[in-house]
């Protein structure tokens, strides 16, 4: 068996979804190659080339490549995907965009978000907002799969010594372009490889009630997540958003503040290991969930929050 | 320009679903059933484009049992022209729907296709970027805003790290996000006038698509319950149990 990840990266460093990738093609098992294409992107396939378990990194460079533009990038994984029994990507909105793209090329079924490796061939992916687990066998020539990365453990990133092979381009499909983007700055962890996550709901009234949690979550070294009722509110950007069509997270620690516990919020974070959920309605559904659930008007209880804090770390 | 906009028929997303004993799926039967909520969105901005001018037609299609039809009557009450059913009892994976789509677009020829970015029942999040592949068109998936330009359009695209914009050559395919509108409710009377609006039924051999599915679901199961927590009195006892006893932080 052999297996093609194709890495997810900014031109300069990869992102941390592709070592998670990476951990599920070693529960496949079989030589595993990465496929670094970008603009400049040396730095992210020497990167590659580091990481435990890896073969081979193919690197294909070309401006075409820069920004992921699913046109471009999907026949260049088509045109290496002859020589490969499985082809995975990161569950993320790139992986996303780009690899049904792949196997309706190739014309094969996708597996999206796998959160388990049964045997090459069969896999668990949950469905109706992870209220149902499905097990899939599949007997397509090629298995193409994109990788829930909060259910594989990150390969180590150090390591590895896989050689680095140029890529032949598959050029510009001319059909689209890329203008720009408007990225959340944040010296923050990025939410779905943070430790702590601390999310707002509509509880939190406005996006000027946030800088409440983002205190705590400077303190904790903490992310900071919303509910989709923020993101629609305009508290906080869209990719904030926690749950089936936003995020997924699973930390050490996930405070929901303010937030009721929709199912659709519950699949993005119920995999979390410690919950939290501040509500003042006691019936609220996140209490369900909740290891630790507080019954208060969170306008009080979060500036004590920060102070209890303080005292235990102090 | 005509807008083509596939509508799926999924479980309604405040039923609380339940799997079968037998594991086989989950129960369908006597549950509230809907259209898919991100197909509303793209419904909604479909009679937008109509609304402004850059549309003419907007045909919705949808793919399944016969009730689908009551999922495009749906959109026809909220402003649509006409319908395509096509009728399949079994399951259908996006690979299938998708070349069923391409069959459709061959032949009413959209300028535009807008589909949900995401299925809320199979959560596949593939249907747009297949029909992308298949037709050889652009791709402007998870939109939260669409402008139609002269043979192009420009999208904004909701991605992990913020948003991202993208101009696309025409015809194009867009998956919308949950920003992008927000749909409208349908009028008593313009839910009476849907009902004399045209809906063309099909099947999957009219289109000379095999509809078989290439996954074999080998069982479906509920995930492991989280054990019920504790309700703690006050602040300083919850940040002494997360620092005492849960050691995470
Ligand atoms: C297709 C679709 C996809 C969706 N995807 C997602 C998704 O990915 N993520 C997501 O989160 N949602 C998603 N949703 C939305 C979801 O159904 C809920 O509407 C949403 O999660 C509710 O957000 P909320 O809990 O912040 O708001 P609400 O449900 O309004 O809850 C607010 C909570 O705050 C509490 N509160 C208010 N004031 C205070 C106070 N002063 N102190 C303490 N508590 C207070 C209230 O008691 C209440 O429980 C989706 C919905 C659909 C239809
Ligand atoms: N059976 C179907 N009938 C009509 N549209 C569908 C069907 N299946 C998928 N779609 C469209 O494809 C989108 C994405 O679905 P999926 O890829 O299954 O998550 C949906 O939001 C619909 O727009």
């Amino acid at each position: 068996m052999s297996i093609l990840v194709v890495a997810e990266h900014d031109n300069s460093a990869l992102k941390p979804a592709t070592l998670n990738a990476v951990a599920a093609a070693v529960a496949i098992g079989g030589d595993i190659d990465v496929l670094v294409a970008g603009s400049d992107a040396g730095s992210a396939a020497a990167e590659a080339a580091k990481v435990a378990g890896v073969s081979k990194v193919l690197h294909a460079e070309g401006a075409e490549y820069a920004n992921a533009l699913a046109e471009n990038l999907a026949p260049l994984v088509v045109s290496l995907a002859g020589g490969y029994s499985h082809v995975l990507a990161a569950a993320t909105t790139s992986g996303k965009n780009v690899m049904p793209r792949v196997a309706a090329a190739l014309d094969v079924a996708q597996i999206s978000e796998i959160i388990e490796v049964v045997d090459a061939e069969t896999f668990v992916r949950p469905i109706y907002a992870g209220n149902a687990l499905a097990t899939v066998k599949s007997s397509d020539a090629t298995k193409v799969i994109t990788v829930r990365a909060t259910a594989f453990e990150a390969a180590a990133a150090e390591g590895g010594s896989a050689g680095v092979e140029s890529a032949a381009s598959a050029g510009d499909a001319g059909m689209s372009t890329w203008n720009g983007s408007e990225l959340s700055k944040s010296e923050r962890p990025e939410l779905t490889s943070a430790g702590i996550v601390i999310s707002g709901g509509r509880g939190m009234q406005s996006g000027d009630n946030f800088p409440m949690l983002e205190g705590i979550a400077d303190k904790l070294g903490a992310a900071v997540g919303a509910s989709r009722a923020a993101v629609d509110a305009g508290f906080v950007p869209n990719d904030y958003q926690v749950g089936q069509t936003g995020k997924v997270v699973a930390p050490e620690l996930y405070v929901a503040v303010g937030i009721s516990g929709a199912i659709q919020h519950l699949a993005g974070m119920k995999d979390s290991k410690v919950i939290v959920a501040i509500n003042k309605d006691e019936e609220a559904p996140i209490f369900q969930v909740a290891d630790y659930g507080l019954v208060a008007d969170l306008f009080k209880a979060v500036p004590e929050l920060s102070d209890e804090i303080d005292k235990v770390r102090g | 320009m005509k807008v083509l906009v596939p509508v799926k028929r999924v479980i309604d997303y405040n039923v609380k679903v339940r799997v079968k004993a037998d594991q086989t799926g989950v129960e369908l039967a006597n549950v509230k059933m809907s259209m898919n909520p991100f197909d509303e969105i793209s419904v909604e901005e479909a009679i937008r484009l109509k609304e402004a001018g850059k549309a003419d037609e907007v045909v919705v299609v949808s793919l399944g049992v016969q009730q689908c039809q009551e999922t495009i009557r749906t959109a026809l009450a909220m402003g649509a022209d006409r319908g395509i059913l096509v009728t399949h009892d079994g399951d259908l994976e996006p690979l299938a729907v998708a070349k069923m789509l391409k069959a459709i677009v061959d032949k009413e020829e959209p300028g535009l296709v807008i589909l949900g970015k995401q299925a809320i029942d199979d959560d596949c999040n593939q249907t747009g970027q297949m029909l992308a592949a298949l037709l050889g068109w652009p791709q402007g998936t998870f939109a939260s805003e669409i402008e139609i330009g002269d043979g192009s359009m420009k999208v904004v695209r909701e991605v992990d790290g913020g948003l991202e914009t993208v101009t696309l050559n025409m015809p194009a395919i867009v998956t919308t996000d949950l920003r992008l509108n927000e749909p409208r409710y349908a009028s008593l009377p313009n839910i009476m006038k849907a009902k004399k609006k045209p809906i063309d039924t099909m099947t999957p051999a009219d289109l000379g698509v095999d509809p078989a599915p290439r996954l074999e679901v080998l069982k479906v199961v509920e995930p492991a319950k989280r054990e019920a927590g504790i309700k703690v009195p006050d602040v300083a006892t919850l940040v002494e149990k997360l620092h005492n006893e849960a050691k995470v932080i």
